[in-house]
């Protein structure tokens, strides 16, 4: 069992509620400034507490840190554990990070219904920090499901698009439909454990607690099918191709905001990485399975970047760029060594920075332009020379140019990948081609050339509220492109850890079948 | 005195960088003035700590590593922030930051009164930056940073004119074909990290032995696959002639002089894995001796100043290749630094002319300079003169050198391809001089009306790559295979092949290619100078073949209609195979959900929500404020969901009880 460091104070409780309580207090709020400002004090707290964690987190340590545990339903084992290792913890100020971008976006674009706008963004928050820091499968379920309805409401009250209240829709059920399997899954490992503790007079006859999961060996054959059960609801949400077609119409018809934190934070794919991997690592090691998955992971690739250089508009060029990113994570995580899970899950955060940074700058074009259709572009590196630079800095994080973040983590990946199966590696790499392609054929075509004759001259440069979003997202792709050792040193330990059970596993299976069988 | 040396070599790169982020950030407060001495300024700083560094290297024949921080790490892998300077890299940090800081002071004068006058220097000094570290790097990571970072900068000053919707595209396209080379590069380090552990060269090479010859053939094409890209070399040369879309001093510096010599500083640095693979040697060899012929027949025919200059440049280019094929690194290196020196000359030259036309660049529109443009015509013939290979100048020592060692190991062929490619150069080298020099003049009367001399803070630069490409030969490479550079490199590259070349053989090879060179300039003299009429002749005779060339061979239209409209096309099949098949399948199942829904409706309505009604009322009552607002779902969602976690709790809790 994983190491745990017991927290003097419960802080991951008050980054956990924070957001919430703050969505509530808002409520007595009438003042629309009052509501943004104080909206975006809450935030700000919020970061300063991500902060302060990650800055006090012990790097290059396994260990479950900031631990909080009480029992919450204890007849069925279930219990409000909060934790954060080196695998979540990023996440926890990734999320804090993006939120406060978020309000400073929406300051001035989202005018009307601005305090419920507000909540349900607060209301967001706290149910992603759950994602990111339930260590009971169940608890993570509740805040897994309850993100559905803030989300669900931003799309469809506060969307631009006219197919809305559709994408709203869509992505809800598409979403809720993975859940369904993936509680199935996570009954089974319940079931699994109290079979195992009882044959062991264990005290404890269930559990959904992650690190008591992790202490008992799984048959392969049940593992197999915990494992599909479980991607199912990870890969509904990523979202792995092809169960894809929710995210360009979410992404396009909702907000900007939503659409930030919907592509910025890759919650699918942080749910194999934090379950499935290490839960289940016989079935995430099988040949069928990894073939099945890194398969579907290069045609996301490929599939992806084919779909992004034929879209005319930015937010779907954006979505289905954010499949083939996706392609690469899943890639890295089931080359199941060390580089691939270290750069994937520097993936994500990355993506976070450049993803979601590349829907900003979709933002701002949509607040000069009210589309994001390359209709209405052309030759705007004249008018708003910060704006496109600034799209071009964040552009090239995305595609991996080095000297970024983007390409140490897709450096480490496809490594990984190589190291795994050549073909594999080989395959994946093409996509490093299709990525320059897509978005230096749509740049070229929106910033450069002669100014298009939809481009309204009155046109302005980026404004200070911009400026600081793109300066701040700008900081952190460059910190971590040139200096990434104090990302690295986080999720050292964790990675390590993750790839010891990876590997001593099957011996660990071995004895049990051979106890099994005696 | 190692810790200064140390020191030193780590603010070779740092000063153009702290210069980067001044102009770049603060460029746009303060005035061309200080932007454009910051910029060249720092270059200059850098060539002269190269120059200490340079001295200690030649006097302790020590190479220096230099571990800036750690950067990549995890698992077994750890890749530094590091340098390594050894000979070849200070053969290559010479040329990049002594022409480098040439054509920065060049650009002051050229540049003048353009717009976006910060924008330029600030591409230009991240340039300088990204170029050192390619070849300053002690691991393939570093170096594939800064083998990227120019092409990041050749994108950007390719661009340069971003308005202009012929830059755009060139710009677009020169990035995505070095992104093909890249692709192959990135491969070849997977491969060298998994046979080896590690990436940096030292550890690296010390344990290549160990390599088997199918490996190390792999990992050769690999990184060849690299090189062609980035060197413009068959079939990955398209963007180099679309490059030229850039401001002169941008193609002289990056698209002669530097950037497109990085897949030969590769190559001659991984000649060990190179020399493992006899096929690999092969193919290098074959790709540079048919780019060379290749390149040089287009040259013959184009009509652009700077078009021709950059297929001189693809075709040079090819020599190296070759050289390096055929294990005469030295020499290719030597042709590196020549070539540097008289192609940065003659494209600076070519500047000064368009200056000078106000911005023409046809060859066609021009003449009868040499006269107006006295100074800049010498310069561009002593340039002519060191390319076309005639003694005593740079060029030919260095090409003949390629030559004669493919001739003495055996090339035949290698050898005729590089003997006709030097006939063509001298040729259309000459016909440049002559039609945009000599006889009468074609210029339309306002152009006429404008020539004038650059400014002397352009000519100046171009005196001292005069002087250059006039004795560089001489005292880098003579006696051919002797030269200085032999010693100096010998360290890193060892002293080559072995051949049995006798002086009189020797000799005569250098009398053949006196030859070669001279019959290409009585060919251009005698069509251009004395008898225009039969060159018409012959493009009237020739006009199928002219025409060919003229096309560059339709390689580019051959390439859009083989690859990229194919792609295109298919993209759009899958966009509709995505909205049509995908999503039609997803909405086929909401279909199939509805006829379920419309039966879960009614029990929703008249089951769950009676019940919960019960218990919401008192709720209801309070959030009548939030239903006005459109939200008072909200808390209908939410309490079926807890309602439904506890229903399935109690679900769990009874099964287990059973």
């Amino acid at each position: 069992m994983l190491e745990e460091l017991t927290a003097v104070f419960p802080i991951l409780s008050c980054i956990l509620f924070l957001p919430v309580v703050g969505a509530i207090v808002l409520w007595f709020v009438d003042d629309e400034d009052t509501v943004r400002s104080s909206t975006l004090t809450i935030a700000l707290v919020e970061l300063a507490l991500s902060v302060f964690v990650l800055l006090r987190f012990v790097p290059e340590s396994a260990a479950m840190q900031f631990a909080e545990r009480v029992q919450w339903i204890p007849a069925l084992g279930i219990s409000y554990h909060l934790a954060v290792d080196g695998i979540s913890v990023l996440f926890v100020g990734l999320t804090a990070f993006l939120t406060v971008l978020v309000v400073v976006y929406s300051w001035d674009t989202i005018r009307h219904q601005v305090k419920l706008y507000m909540m349900c963004l607060l209301a967001l928050e706290t149910t992603t920090m759950g994602v990111f820091l339930s260590l009971d499968l169940i608890l993570f379920f509740v805040f897994w499901e309850l993100m559905l309805i803030p989300s669900y409401f931003m799309i469809k009250l506060w969307g631009g698009g006219a197919e809305r209240h559709y994408a709203a829709l869509k992505f809800v059920i598409y979403t809720l439909l993975g859940s369904v399997f993936m509680l199935v899954g996570i009954a089974l490992l319940d079931i699994n454990y109290h079979q195992w503790a009882s044959l062991h007079h264990s005290d404890h006859a269930y559990s959904f607690d992650l690190l008591e999961l992790l202490t008992v060996p799984i048959p392969i054959g049940q593992q197999i099918l915990i494992f599909w059960l479980m991607f199912l609801g990870f890969a509904f949400k990523a979202p792995v191709f092809p169960f894809h077609t929710w995210l360009p119409d979410a992404l396009l018809e909702g907000p900007i905001g939503m659409a930030v934190v919907l592509a910025g934070l890759k919650l699918g794919t942080f749910g194999f990485i934090r379950f499935s991997i290490p839960l289940l690592p016989d079935a995430s090691k099988s040949d069928t399975v990894v073939m099945v998955v890194v398969v579907l992971g290069l045609c996301a690739i490929l599939y992806g970047a084919w779909m992004a250089l034929v879209q005319s508009d930015f937010r779907r060029l954006l979505a289905y760029s954010s499949v083939s990113h996706l392609g690469f994570v899943v890639v890295g995580l089931f080359a199941l060594n060390y580089q691939g899970l270290q750069g994937s899950l520097l993936t994500m955060i990355n993506l976070g920075f450049s993803t979601a940074g590349l829907f900003f700058i979709a933002g701002f074009l949509y607040s000069r332009q009210q589309t994001t259709q390359l209709a209405a572009f052309g030759g705007m590196a004249r008018q708003v020379p910060l704006l496109a630079t600034f799209f071009l800095i964040i552009g090239l994080a995305s595609i991996g140019l080095p000297g970024t973040n983007g390409f140490v983590g897709e450096f480490l990946i496809l490594l990984g990948a190589f190291e795994a199966k050549w073909w594999v590696g080989s395959v994946a790499v093409l996509g490093v081609i299709f990525g320059a392609a897509y978005f230096l054929w749509y740049y070229e075509r929106s910033m450069l050339g002669p100014l298009g004759s939809a481009v309204k001259s009155t046109m302005s440069d980026l404004q200070l509220r911009e400026m600081v979003i793109a300066v701040s997202l700008s900081i952190m792709i460059l910190w971590i492109g040139l200096y990434p050792s104090p990302f690295l040193r986080i999720m050292n330990g964790s990675v390590q850890a993750l790839v010891d059970r990876l590997h001593q596993e099957k011996t660990a299976a071995l004895d049990n079948s051979v106890t099994e069988g005696r | 005195m190692s810790d200064t040396i140390d020191l030193l070599i780590k603010l070779i790169p740092l000063f153009p960088l702290m210069a980067v982020v001044a102009n770049g950030v603060f460029g746009h407060r303060y005035s061309h003035e200080l932007a454009h001495r910051l910029a060249w300024g720092s270059v200059g700083l850098s060539f002269l700590c190269t120059l200490v560094v340079f001295a200690d290297v030649l006097r302790t024949g020590a190479s220096h590593e230099v571990v800036v921080y750690r950067w990549i790490f995890g698992g077994e892998l750890t890749i530094n922030f590091a340098y390594l300077v050894d000979s070849l890299t200070c053969a290559w940090l010479l040329v990049v930051t002594g022409v480098g800081f040439l054509i920065h002071v060049y650009s002051v004068g050229y540049m003048h009164g353009e717009e976006g006058f910060t924008r330029f220097f600030t591409y230009m000094n991240l340039f300088m930056v990204s170029m050192l570290l390619l070849v300053m790097g002690n691991n393939y990571l570093v170096l594939f940073i800064g083998w990227e970072g120019v092409g990041l900068c050749s994108y950007l000053l390719i661009g340069y004119y971003y308005d202009k919707v012929s830059a755009a595209k060139a710009a677009s396209k020169a990035f995505v074909v070095n992104r093909i080379g890249d692709a192959g590069f990135l491969l070849a380090i997977f491969l060298v990290f998994v046979n080896f552990r590690t990436l940096d060269y030292t550890k690296v090479f010390a344990q290549v032995g160990q390599l088997s010859p199918e490996m190390a053939t792999a990992i050769a094409l690999c990184l060849l696959v690299g090189a062609v890209g980035k060197s413009a070399q068959l079939p990955l040369h398209t963007w180099l002639p679309d490059a030229m879309e850039g401001p002169t001093p941008v193609s002289a510096l990056i698209h002669a002089a530097t950037m497109v010599t990085a897949g030969v500083y590769m190559i001659v640095r991984n000649h060990v894995i190179f020399d493992l693979s006899p096929f690999a040697m092969a193919v290098v060899a074959v790709v540079g001796g048919g780019t060379a012929l290749f390149a040089a027949t287009i040259g013959l025919v184009q009509t652009d100043i700077k078009r021709v200059l950059a297929y001189s440049t693809v075709s040079q280019l090819g020599y190296m290749f070759l050289g390096c094929g055929i294990g005469a690194y030295t020499a290719s290196v030597f042709h590196v630094m020549t070539h540097a020196f008289f192609k940065a000359l003659l494209f600076l030259s070519a500047g000064s002319v368009i200056h000078a036309l106000s911005g023409e660049q046809d060859i066609q529109k021009m003449g009868g300079l040499s006269k107006r443009i006295p100074w800049t015509h010498r310069l561009f013939l002593i340039g002519t003169i060191a390319i076309a290979g005639l003694p005593p100048l740079a060029g030919f020592w260095s090409k003949d050198e390629i030559m004669a060692h493919a001739f003495n190991t055996h090339h035949y062929l290698l050898y005729s391809l590089a003997a006709a490619g030097a006939l063509m150069t001298s040729f259309y080298m000459f016909r440049l001089t002559y039609l945009t020099f000599y006889g009468s003049s074609r210029m339309d009367h306002h152009t006429e009306e404008h020539v004038h001399e650059s400014p002397m803070v352009m000519i100046a630069p171009l005196m001292v790559l005069a002087f250059l490409s006039g004795v560089g030969g001489l005292v880098l490479g003579f006696p051919p295979e002797q030269g200085w550079l032999h010693g100096f490199l010998a360290p890193v590259v060892g002293t080559g092949v072995e051949h049995e070349a006798t002086g009189g053989m020797t000799i005569l090879l250098m009398g053949v290619a006196i030859v070669i060179a001279l019959m290409g300039w009585g060919l251009a003299h005698f069509l251009y100078a004395v008898s225009p009429v039969t060159a018409d002749g012959w493009v009237e005779k020739f006009s199928g073949l002219y025409r060919l060339l003229l096309n560059k061979y339709y390689i580019d239209e051959v390439y859009d209609l083989l690859v990229v409209e194919p792609l295109k096309r298919l993209g759009m099949i899958l966009d509709w195979f995505d909205r049509t098949i995908i999503d039609g399948v997803v909405r086929g199942v909401g279909h199939l959900a509805d006829w379920g829904a419309s039966g879960s409706t009614w029990v929703e309505k008249y089951i769950v929500y009676a019940g919960l009604n019960v218990i919401g009322y008192g709720n209801h009552l309070a959030a009548r404020e939030g239903r006005k607002m459109q939200s008072g779902m909200v808390h209908h969602y939410a309490a079926i969901i807890v309602a439904g976690l506890f229903l399935l709790a109690l679900v769990v809790q009874l099964v287990v009880q059973m």
